[in-house]
């Protein structure tokens, strides 16, 4: 009976190991009794734990990323180096957050150990899903994102939106696992198995030996694609999304609008690319759909939102269709000479389109962050009135990022849109680079109506200086860093671009 | 017709009417009741297909242990049913309509030839002395083990939700605090205030 198994090599999943064992720590640590505050030591060492835990499996990762793709875990956990760089880069993303989110919570009284532990599975789910090679680990990090960032949504229960927020991410969240799993269940049905890599075998190879009846196939690529949409946030999937950012506490928000974007990138690219290779024509027409109603209602929609949350979330929404873009149009239909090379530069435009839209999302919530006090969260457009006044220093991060999410030239965002455009064009969908082209200008337009707000319009009456002396100095640094890397990589794209070509290279 | 196809036509009928009866019925009590039976009728199912081991494990977790919770939650909520029937048939006809939409396109899609030419004689049959039991603990310590793991960090995930979401907030509680209630002194609940005397030709008395 065990004559087949063979013994996981734990080695390589030595990074998720060490972050559940300092996860479970930082639980441990933040059992405190509910009559007396937490006190501020105690506050610095879970928030000690929390980064000791992702820098570590930092260390980890860079320590056994050799570059070579090895299957552990019955063929059920896959290492490579588009896993490795994916982990890394969610790592990191995480770390940066918990430092724009710790005073926030401080001041809100959101419970800090249960709070970064949620934080921290939903960390171990995003590793998980961009290293599963099989449905089952694949659905459970799923879940263990979706369960967790709900409970993150609703932490902050005085408010009441917060648990609206929640009840409708988890409600919308169950809809959507339904959907991807009804998919899979009939994709399993048709290749008789659950492996990621092996369900493309067994469809190249039935179509080979029996001719291939589409139908079956198509109707359960329809449910994946459709639950993919949802957890991506494209539309006409997107429901979920203003609702859930705007009621969320901001930290939860940053969570949920950061690193699971690289956790869905990663399952999109490995479920549709790894697994569903040979139907490559069909699910590349729904995401072209998908991706121009994404670019259009994320646009137009934005226009009319007051919240910069809201704001944020149709934007997320743009992003997202306009990622897609990359994704639908990388295998051409016939192939030609050096196909390989096309669908490659294609699908690492849109891997960097990812990145540097979590840079700039994490940034530009990481300005609110820093800008909002106990009772004030600076989620409103209208605080962000004359801020140039206030703070020329914040309101200058804040310039950029917006500036970079627009698109304009010479910050990241712009190349990001360069790069994905000059594959599209590359493949001959003039019209789809034209909506696309559209829909960013006509996206222009809401972020640079924040910039007129923080340099053309007078501060309110009794507006308060943003004392930024109660800041922690880390926070500061942080976010001029990483404002500084939205400008920089914006003169100097090609290093990261050359490095997402290499790993989606070697990878696949 | 073999027996065996019997058996399953007539427990996929009273699956349905079951399903169905849940959502339409009434009273609540009798909504839960009849996902019990729904519940029992499945573990019948997967008792035709060889699983007795899931079949009683339905049984037990399911039936034994959240339906009877379910229930007893049903019974001490204070349910305004006439509220609840008023937005339900508002509501049907979008429902049904949608659900016979996707009946349809099912149907359809199910109908075609794949689903057609293969036939259920291609499973492969176990002796009869084989255990299931025995072959699924085997799998889930060794194949399985990774998303085994994984599901006990879910389960995690959810207690920790389920306890920072309920228990913390002592704000959401309504319960005395003895504690506090013995610490308590004449000046936190009597307050005595010193009030100019009211003068004579204002007096109304």
């Amino acid at each position: 009976m065990f004559a087949s198994f063979l013994l996981p090599n734990l080695w390589l999943a030595a990074p998720e190991i060490f972050l559940t064992v300092l996860a479970l720590a930082v639980l441990f640590f933040g059992i405190h009794s509910e009559k007396t505050p937490v006190s501020p030591a105690r506050r610095a060492l879970l928030f000690a734990l929390a980064q000791c835990a992702l820098i570590g499996c930092a260390f980890w990762i860079l320590l056994e990323s050799d570059g070579q793709r090895a299957l552990t875990f019955s063929n059920m956990f896959l290492h490579d180096l588009l896993a490795d760089f994916l982990k890394l880069l969610i790592c990191a993303t995480m770390s940066v957050i918990f430092v724009y989110s710790r005073r926030h919570l401080a001041e809100r009284d959101i419970p800090p150990g249960e709070f970064l532990f949620l934080a921290l599975l939903s960390t171990l789910g995003m590793l998980v899903i961009v290293s599963a090679n099989h449905f089952l680990p694949l659905y459970l990090g799923l879940e263990m994102l979706s369960l967790s960032s709900c409970a993150l949504i609703a932490l902050d229960r005085r408010r009441a939106e917060a648990t609206e927020a929640a009840m409708k991410y988890f409600a919308l969240g169950a809809l959507a696992s339904g959907f991807l799993l009804y998919g899979l269940s009939l994709l399993y049905g048709v290749s008789g198995t659950l492996e990621i890599s092996g369900v493309a075998m067994e469809i190249s190879a039935k179509a080979y030996t029996e001719g291939l009846d589409r139908l079956p196939l198509v109707f359960g690529l329809v449910f994946v694609v459709a639950g993919l949409a949802f957890k991506l946030g494209a539309a006409p999937f997107h429901m979920w999304l203003p609702d859930v950012y705007h009621g969320a506490p901001t930290p939860a928000t940053l969570i949920l609008a950061a690193a699971p974007k690289i956790a869905a990138f990663s399952m999109t690219l490995r479920l549709l690319l790894g697994g569903f290779f040979p139907l490559a024509a069909d699910w590349q027409q729904m995401l072209m759909v998908l991706a121009v109603i994404s670019m259009g209602i994320g646009n137009f929609v934005a226009i009319a939102q007051e919240n910069v949350k809201r704001m944020l979330a149709y934007s997320a929404i743009a992003h997202m269709g306009f990622m897609l873009l990359g994704l639908c149009v990388g295998i051409p239909e016939n192939e030609t000479l050096g196909a390989r090379q096309i669908a490659v530069s294609a699908y690492s435009a849109s891997m960097f389109y990812v990145l540097t839209y979590v840079l700039s999302t994490v940034g530009a919530f990481g300005v609110m962050l820093l800008l909002s006090r106990k009772g004030f969260e600076a989620d409103r457009l209208s605080d962000y009135a004359g801020l140039n006044q206030r703070s020329p220093w914040l309101a200058a991060l804040m310039m950029i990022f917006m500036l970079s999410m627009a698109g304009l030239p010479f910050f990241v965002g712009f190349f990001a849109k360069f790069a994905v455009l000059g594959t599209v064009v590359y493949a001959g969908h003039y019209g789809l680079a034209g909506a696309a082209v559209a829909f960013s200008l006509l996206g222009a337009f809401y972020y640079l109506r924040v910039i007129k707000y923080m340099y053309f319009d007078a501060a309110p009456e009794g507006a308060s200086p943003a004392g930024l002396g109660a800041t922690p100095w880390g926070m500061k640094t942080l976010l001029t860093l990483n404002a500084l890397a939205v400008a920089l990589l914006g003169i100097f794209p090609h290093a990261l671009l050359a490095v997402c070509l290499t790993v989606l290279d070697v990878s696949f | 017709m073999h027996g065996m196809t019997l058996l399953f036509y007539g427990f996929s009928a009273i699956l349905l009417y079951a399903a169905c009866r849940v959502v339409s019925a009434r009273n609540p009590v009798h909504a839960v009741l009849h996902l019990i039976l729904a519940f029992f009728t499945a573990a019948c199912l997967w008792m035709l297909l060889e699983a007795e081991f899931l079949a009683l494990a339905l049984i037990m977790v399911y039936i034994g242990a959240v339906m009877v919770l379910f229930l007893f939650v049903v019974m001490m909520l204070d349910i305004d049913l006439a509220r609840l029937r008023q937005s339900f048939w508002r509501y049907f006809p979008l429902g049904a309509g949608v659900g016979i939409l996707v009946a349809l396109e099912m149907g359809l899609t199910l109908g075609s030839r794949f689903f057609r030419e293969q036939s259920l004689a291609a499973l492969p049959s176990r002796a009869a002395e084989a255990s299931n039991t025995r072959e699924l603990g085997a799998l889930l310590v060794t194949d399985y083990a990774y998303p085994f793991e994984l599901a006990a960090l879910v389960l995690l995930a959810a207690i920790v939700g389920a306890v920072a979401l309920t228990y913390r907030k002592s704000f959401l509680r309504r319960s005395p605090d003895p504690e506090r209630q013995v610490r308590v002194s004449a000046a936190d609940r009597l307050r005595l205030v010193s009030m100019p005397a009211e003068k004579e030709e204002d007096g109304v008395c």
